[in-house]
């Protein structure tokens, strides 16, 4: 039954000309592409290696609370950072996000809460936004989100705003039907959206070679009449200007775009999965590292003379710090409020839910009964 | 008589070997879905099948569930077995669509020219601290579904059993396997090929006082509540319902007619849930017999919970007790 093969035609040589993954700074660090020079400053290429590893630590720091049974299962993003602190970082403060359950750096990049951490302590509340600030709960069903992205897109421009919105996803996303969809319909009503894909290559244990016989992910643009883009996810400079690229065109009126982002996941689909099964890890990871988006912005950094080694230090302390803040922040939480398990489900409760809240609040008072 | 050798084993080491069973069986049968192949599937549900038996009978689809269902009906309706897997129940509604317009018509809109004997399997339920989702208890939605039959076993034995039938059935079953009983205790299974059959129930305890219907995960929480009631003096029948479309009326009906009362738990939220549907066939069946209101413990009609509050939407089997209380004290 299995047909899918890495095949390397002619037609597929022509889409990997048409669809050419862009870099501005390579993986040894060197500057490729010199459109954007006066933009990477030293101001400019700290902030980015400052997020960068700040997320690099709470990433771990989260697979080390699930290893001590302090967070339940953990999807982790290592080697992601460039692709989510990057296209995080060109969104304007009211714009839309739609990330996935993978997506914690570009969420926390975006809205400067830790606060979604808890989530996976099995909290609600962790998926509420920080004020201010449209980041929707992170998308457990695979690219469900994406129809939804593409309607508030649609409002944002029916009401005349200028707020963009962005949608994240992962290769394996773009086999379920509501992919297409949400792109269809972004295109046909000119919605002001960007599809931000993270092609990480695996989607559990599936590669992206037997997920689809499409070259790129970039080139699916063309189907539905969008520009499509493919980015070195591990370059924060390329993801940076070219999600601002695509924001502006969405924000000037001229519609949605597709960016891939072609990027590498270090760790395990989830701390519940053992990607030994299906892929030689140390082996494949060796390869990546090379491409790492932290150490290739270090190797820059140290070429240009942006980096000090005080600095670096610094750094390291505050963000320790701030991390252990954040987790501290969810452990002293409040216990959860048994109210919120009925108190949410309308604007005010219907009939069935007030008998049952009641009932159960009986019940739980009854003590000796329980 | 020959007597059959068993294994001692879990729910999911059963439904693997119940698959590997049919899948020498019947070399039409094909294993898909999302990481069943080398990873064999995310609860090892089918670890080794693609090993023993190829790429071409067990394998990885693309990520999409209507796809899944979808060429799983076309396959079924074209002399082929299917035995699809939904990774977990709480992602078949992508799926829904298939399953509704053609899954579960198909024989009735050709007249008996086409038929799709296809198996849907799903990981299902609550109470393992999954994320959001992943504990749906949606069996409602496909009991409400007509021309498509639904089980859930709550053992090993059953669950072999119970599948091999499901695979055997001419038409489409949903085959719902509960996440919590996975590796929760072993049972001995038999050897080879045998079938449970569809649409029967099966009494697990007798007593005189109070009936006792779950199935899944809420057997074994039925089973403990019997206990309690014992320590009080009170004698539970338990009936694990196995199937839930359709429902085995004669078990439900002679045990009420012997008790009198009856409880019914279910994870599943309570508006149109299926012990809605126990109810009314006690009200068809037994009315006259009924010597109190038959009690419900189910989950509310809220979203299951994210697990920090999931034992509050669960029923236990205290809750469960607190019900029978009520309806002995009725
Ligand atoms: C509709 C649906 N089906 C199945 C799943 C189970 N599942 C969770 S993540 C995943 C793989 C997703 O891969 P991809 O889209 O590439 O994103 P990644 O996890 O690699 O970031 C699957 C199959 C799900 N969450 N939703």
């Amino acid at each position: 039954m299995h047909t899918s093969i890495k095949n390397r035609s002619a037609h597929h040589q022509d889409i990997t000309e048409q669809f050419p993954v862009k870099q501005i700074i390579d993986g040894e660090g060197n500057l490729v592409e010199d459109t954007y020079r006066n933009e990477i400053t030293v101001e400019n290429t700290r902030k980015f290696y400052r997020q960068m590893l700040c997320m690099r630590t709470f990433d771990q720091k989260a697979i080390n609370l699930q290893r001590q049974g302090r967070i339940g299962t953990y999807p982790g993003f290592k080697g992601q950072e460039a692709a989510q602190v990057g296209s995080a970082m060109a969104l304007r403060e009211d714009d839309w996000m739609f990330p996935t359950y993978r997506d914690h750096a570009a969420s926390i990049t975006f809205g400067g809460s830790y606060a979604i951490l808890s989530s996976w302590k099995g909290r609600v509340e962790g998926n509420r936004p920080p004020e201010g600030r449209n980041i929707v709960p992170p998308s457990v069903p695979i690219a469900t989100q994406l129809p939804l992205a593409t309607g508030a897109a649609m409002a944002s421009k029916y009401r005349q705003s200028s707020q963009a919105v962005i949608a994240y996803f992962g290769d394996g996303a773009t086999s379920e039907g509501d992919f297409h969809e949400g792109m269809n319909f972004a295109s046909v009503f000119r919605a002001p959206v960007v599809f931000f894909n993270q092609n990480n290559r695996y989607a559990i244990s599936v590669p992206v070679w037997k997920q689809m016989n499409s070259e790129t992910i970039a080139q699916k643009a063309l189907a539905y009449g969008m520009p499509g883009a493919r980015v070195d996810g591990n370059d924060v400079f390329a993801v940076y200007h070219e999600t601002l690229k695509a924001l502006e065109r969405a924000r000037s009126g001229d519609g949605p775009t597709l960016i891939e982002a072609v990027t590498w996941r270090y760790g395990a689909h989830t701390t519940a999965d053992d990607p030994t099964k299906y892929r030689d890890n140390e082996e494949e990871n060796k390869k990546h590292i090379l491409n790492d988006p932290l150490s290739r912005l270090e190797a820059f950094m140290k070429a240009e003379g942006y980096w000090d080694v005080q600095w670096a230090e610094d750094i390291k302390k505050e963000i320790k710090a701030e991390i252990d803040e954040a987790v501290k922040e969810m452990e002293t939480m409040p216990e959860p409020d048994v109210n919120d398990i009925y108190d949410h489900m309308f604007d005010s409760a219907t009939w069935p839910i007030e008998e049952q809240k009641k009932a159960y609040m009986e019940y739980l008072k009854g003590g000796s009964e329980k | 008589m020959t007597t059959v050798k068993t294994n001692s084993m879990t729910p999911v080491q059963a439904i693997n070997d119940g698959l590997r069973t049919m899948l020498h069986e019947r070399e039409e049968m094909v294993v898909l879905g999302e990481d069943v192949g080398i990873n064999g599937g995310v609860f090892r549900a089918t670890d080794g099948l693609q090993e023993s038996f190829g790429e071409d009978r067990v394998f990885d689809t693309p990520l999409s569930e209507s796809g899944i269902i979808g060429t799983s009906i076309g396959m079924a309706m074209n002399g082929m077995l299917p035995v699809a897997e939904i990774q977990f129940f709480g992602f078949v509604y992508p799926a829904y669509e298939q399953v509704m317009t053609h899954a579960t018509r198909m024989r009735y809109r050709s007249m008996g020219a086409f038929t799709v004997p296809m198996v849907i399997r799903a990981p299902y339920g609550a109470g393992v601290r999954a994320p959001e989702i992943h504990s749906d208890s949606m069996e409602a939605l496909f009991t409400h579904m007509p021309g498509i039959k639904v089980v859930c076993p709550s053992n090993a034995y059953d669950a072999k059993g119970l599948l091999i039938s499901a695979i055997e059935d001419p038409d489409p079953v949903l085959f719902l396997e509960p996440l919590k009983l996975y590796r929760a205790y072993k049972d001995e299974v038999p050897e080879g090929k045998y079938e449970v059959e569809i649409g029967k129930g099966e009494l697990l305890r007798e007593g005189e006082d109070v009936t006792l219907i779950a199935w899944g995960a809420m057997v074994p929480v039925i089973k403990k509540a019997a206990q309690l009631a014992e320590e009080k003096g009170i004698g539970c029948d338990v009936i694990d319902l196995r199937t839930l479309s359709p429902i085995d009326k004669d078990i439900i009906s002679e045990s009420v007619q012997k008790t009198n009362r009856c409880v019914i738990v279910h994870e599943a939220q309570t508006t149109g849930g299926l012990g809605n549907d126990i109810i009314s066939i006690i009200n068809d069946t037994s009315f006259l017999y009924l010597k109190s209101p038959i009690e419900r413990v189910t989950g509310a009609d809220v979203h299951v919970p994210f697990w920090a509050l999931e034992e509050h939407f669960l029923p236990t089997p205290e809750r469960t007790m607190h019900a029978i209380q009520k309806v002995m004290d009725f």
